[in-house]
């Protein structure tokens, strides 16, 4: 366990606002990269390409972790095949207005997903459905619920938890909570 | 539906560590839609990560507040203008 941190066995339901419903037929994903190229995906199209379904521990800057949750959903990894790009940056956007920023090697190599399925159910809205990104290895705040797209850039642009104190990067195991950790 | 958000009262407690005035009892404006409301009205979301406050009439973000052991952070962006009772001098 990440220090400071500890065990839930429920799933605590944070918002910084309304869950949006999103209709299926009019959900998408996009990748734009910093040339302004865009990627998109329908929901249909998400749930044709290969899944994975990942079993990883997720931990919030909050203090609760929860142990081997099971996920299913793309990862990024074959999302960003066919995408060019010399970005260092991510931003992750999400229906609903929510942001978070990364860098955009934390999300490639496996370790970053678009999830669809939480313990083999399909992922309620209050967690994020119809789909949220997850990027388990940094606190949960940065794996954005109801994700819609995920702007590549140049430039380290801070998201919406970012820009009010929340560290940039959030590493629980150094315990990177807030700005200066 | 199960209402998921308190109303601008919530923010008493934690603005008053801030601000030697009521803010719950001030007026504010929406950036987004103009429209003019006690901070009292606001719709208050979360509390956990920060307390997010959003214009009753267009949902937008009006006041953000971090918390953290040792600081505060106040993002109020979304805050055209508040105006805040005074007792008269
Ligand atoms: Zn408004």
């Amino acid at each position: 366990m990440p220090p400071g941190q500890y065990l839930t066995e429920d799933f605590p339901v944070l918002s910084a606002g309304p869950t949006p419903n999103i209709p299926l037929d009019r959900w998408e994903f996009v990748i734009a990269s910093e040339d302004g190229r865009e990627y998109r995906w329908t929901w249909d199209e998400l749930l044709e390409l290969p899944a994975e379904e990942p079993t990883v521990d997720i931990h919030c800057v909050t203090k609760w972790s929860k142990l081997e949750t099971t996920w299913r959903g793309v990862s990024l990894d074959v999302l960003m095949e066919d995408v060019e790009t010399t970005a260092d940056f991510a931003l992750a956007h999400s229906y609903g207005g929510y942001t978070t920023n990364l860098p955009l090697e934390d999300l490639l190599d496996g370790k970053a997903w678009i999830v669809y399925e939480f313990e083999g159910s399909e992922l309620a809205p209050q967690h994020g459905g119809p789909a949220r990104l997850l990027v388990p290895h940094l606190y949960f705040w940065k794996s954005a619920k109801w994700v819609r797209g995920i702007q590549l850039q140049e430039f380290d642009e801070l998201g919406f938890w970012e820009s009010v104190g929340y560290h940039d990067y959030g590493d629980p195991w150094r315990e990177q909570r807030y700005q200066g950790d | 539906m199960t209402q998921d958000y308190q109303d601008g009262n919530a923010l008493a407690g934690p603005l008053a560590e801030l601000f030697a005035v009521d803010v719950t009892a001030a007026t504010g404006r929406c950036v987004s839609c103009g429209d003019t409301g006690r901070v009292a009205d606001l719709r208050v979301y979360g509390h956990e990560l920060g307390w997010v406050a959003r214009c009753p009439s267009c949902d937008h973000v009006m006041l953000r507040l971090v918390r953290s052991p040792d600081a505060a952070w106040l993002d109020l962006q979304g805050t055209l203008s508040l105006r805040v009772p005074l007792p008269p001098s």
